[in-house]
């Protein structure tokens, strides 16, 4: 499920953040953070609870101001500029819409205060709300709608004024599952359309990597690591990022071997080498870890022939493989979960997609089986 | 059993303030409605009956509407209706004006030093109201505390009459009425949701208007509340202007119980405070309807 919208364009960062920290008393929320965005993008700050995203989008928005450090939107600095003079608009996670007005009063709030015309206002408003699909419920009241409708009253609120910068907090939080999936693209369809720049801030990592051309993985007031949402799901840059979008299994092992070309890396966890066909840059008996998505990992009841004749140095016999119990298998329909044991104890997690509606002699509960990986598939991570 | 027992724990809870309201509000009302139909005479008590009795049999209803005619025939009655509902309604502006910003701070302050602000907004109770009124006369009178220290200060050479002067009720009755304005609005004001003002901000809207257009038409329910809480009570007051007020012009309140007591007249004493009464639903209806209206636009 690839959506992403149209890449960043050459040019100058529309919106930069410069060594931005924000203290709050003795905790550091955000900490020494420097991030571009390019115009059109949509990027997406996704983080665990108290990670600082909210922190970085409320400065964005001018409701705090950043201890140290700069903000730059289309090349002017923000600080000294009120929330209400900033060419920023935000859909809060709450909607925040105004109980005792209409819809139509809603979005029209924001251009009201730009002092336009009565019969401009009307014509924007009736356009805002004809992209997000509202116009029938003009004259209604917020409590009149439905969690979905007030998702895209909101959002029209804040599109209305044409923004620079649209931010959005959790957008699609509040809303039930099968909503959330349908919104998503929506989502991505308005923002082409109207080629805002969007910032999204989203403690769900499926929602980032749906929505977003790039994303930012953020972790104690820092961002961990930047890039594209496949960027971060096939080569996340430290443990934390691994273990956090999507799941992993985590072998921590000692570099036995350092090649350009491959490394080999002796893991007690899985008493045996493991085999990675690139290099890294790393001292010699240094502790690594090894990441292995479930989804890269295959079953078997034999032990798998080593595939040799590879352009690279493949893994040798006995590598990348390793033998185990089932413990656990679950349902999921379009796969299964197995949980692997394995001699020392660790268990493995693998996911095997359900092609076929019956397979019979599937492998099932208590079998031994061999559980093994291709040398290109781990990810080496030093940190 | 337990559906039962329910049911009856929910008659006996609206039961008990039914007949609170039936004993000591609905029959005096009542008696007092009847008196005011009726013709004064010198007698124990001092009023004609409604109905007159013969062997047991209704023989005659003898409904007089003099008393309330003569409210109007008497320019006494109608200047000191008009000067009350003017008292009530001026003081009630002037706690809206003080209370409202006293109970948005108070709402916006950090939750410790909330309950100490309340307090002290409560803490005039724990003394008298007559003795809290008697000593603004202290303060007011023209060898008072405040001429004293103004001339002493030498900001004025002969003390200012503030005392029996219409400033001197004012005063008195937003001093005394002032924690009712603000315990609702309170209410209400700490209950708003922060980030619509934030949304506001951030649409494009400076404080002022953020405040206007967003806390002050969600507060609406806080200020009518407050308000009628104030100027309810504030137009039958009878203390404060007896103690620091006009001499020459009376609020209602006085001139009611000047009809009980001074001139034992008690079926004009009755019409008066019947017809008080009636001046006072209104606003009470304006209210409840209000409130009813709110409440449906919350379902």
């Amino acid at each position: 499920m690839s959506t992403q919208p149209s890449g960043p364009a050459a040019q100058a960062p529309y919106l930069r953040i410069e060594n931005v920290t924000k203290r709050f008393g003795d905790f550091v929320a955000v900490n020494d953070v420097s991030l571009d965005v390019q115009r059109g993008e949509i990027f997406c700050l996704l983080g665990g609870s108290g990670s600082g995203k909210t922190t970085l989008l409320r400065m964005l928005a001018g409701f705090e101001i950043p201890t140290s450090g700069k903000i730059y939107i289309d090349g002017q600095d923000m600080c000294e500029i009120p929330p209400y003079d900033r060419p920023v608009n935000m859909m809060f996670q709450s909607y925040a819409l105004f109980p005792h007005m209409t819809v139509e009063k809603n979005v029209a709030f924001g251009l009201e205060q730009e002092r336009l015309g009565r019969q401009e206002i009307r014509r924007r408003v009736g356009e805002i709300l004809e992209i997000v699909k509202m116009s029938p419920y003009l004259a209604r009241k917020p409590h009149q709608l439905s969690g979905g409708q007030r998702q895209r009253v909101a959002l029209a609120r804040a599109l209305v004024k044409r923004p620079k910068l649209l931010l959005l907090d959790e957008p699609l939080a509040a809303l039930d599952r099968k909503l959330r999936e349908h919104t998503q693209f929506e989502l991505i369809n308005i923002q082409e359309q109207l080629g805002v720049t969007f910032v999204v801030v989203t403690h769900d990592q499926e929602e980032a990597m749906t929505l977003s051309s790039r994303m930012g993985v953020m972790n104690h007031g820092q961002i961990v690591q930047v890039g594209t949402p496949s960027d971060i799901y096939e080569f996340p840059a430290t443990r934390f990022v691994a273990d956090f979008i999507g799941s992993v299994n985590m072998f921590e092992g000692k570099l036995i071997e350092d090649e350009p070309d491959f490394v080999r890396i002796r893991c007690e966890d899985l008493g045996g080498v493991i085999h990675v066909n690139h290099g890294i840059s790393s001292a010699p008996d240094a502790t690594v870890w090894v990441a292995v998505r479930p989804e890269k990992i295959n079953i078997s009841r034999q032990p798998p022939a080593p595939s040799g004749g590879t352009h690279q140095p493949e893994a040798g016999a006995g590598e990348n493989t390793v033998r185990g119990t089932v413990k656990e298998i679950a349902y999921m329909g379009d796969m299964s979960i197995y949980l692997v044991q394995v001699e020392s104890g660790k268990t493995i997690r693998v996911t095997i997609p359900n092609v076929a509606r019956h397979t019979e002699d599937r492998i099932t509960w208590d079998e031994t089986v061999y559980v093994s990986w291709h040398a290109e598939s781990p990810v080496v991570l030093t940190r | 059993m337990p559906r039962f027992s329910a049911h009856v724990g929910r008659r006996i809870v609206i039961g008990i303030p039914t007949v609170w309201l039936i004993v000591l509000f609905l029959i005096p009302f009542i008696i007092v409605f009847k008196i005011s139909f009726s013709e004064v005479r010198l007698a124990m008590p001092p009023f004609a009956p409604l109905f007159e009795w013969l062997d047991g049999k209704l023989v005659a209803i003898k409904l007089n509407f003099a008393n309330y005619a003569f409210l109007f025939t008497d320019a006494l009655y109608v200047s000191s209706y008009l000067y009350s509902l003017k008292v009530a309604a001026v003081s009630t502006v002037f706690c809206l004006l003080l209370g409202y910003p006293m109970a948005y701070a108070i709402a916006r302050s950090s939750p410790t030093s909330r309950t100490v602000l309340l307090m002290l907004i409560v803490l005039p109770f724990w003394t008298s109201f007559l003795l809290r009124v008697y000593a603004w006369i202290g303060l007011l009178k023209s060898n008072g505390v405040i001429n004293n220290v103004l001339m002493s200060l030498g900001i004025i050479h002969e003390p200012i009459t503030m005392l029996q002067t219409d400033f001197a009720v004012y005063i008195g009755i937003v001093y005394s009425y002032l924690p009712f304005m603000i315990l609702p609005l309170y209410s209400n004001l700490e209950k708003h949701d922060l980030t619509l003002i934030e949304a506001a901000a951030d649409l494009g809207a400076r404080p002022i208007t953020a405040f206007l257009r967003i806390t002050l038409p969600q507060s609406l329910p806080g200020i009518i509340a407050g308000s009628l809480l104030v100027f309810i009570p504030a137009v039958g007051e009878y203390v404060i202007p007896s103690l620091l007020g006009r001499t020459d012009q009376l609020m209602i309140g006085r001139v009611l119980s000047d009809e009980f007591f001074e001139n034992r007249d008690w079926p004009v004493a009755s019409a008066v405070a019947i017809f008080m009464l009636g001046l006072l639903v209104v606003p009470i209806m304006l209210f409840q309807h209000f409130e009813r209206r709110t409440l449906e636009a919350r379902k």
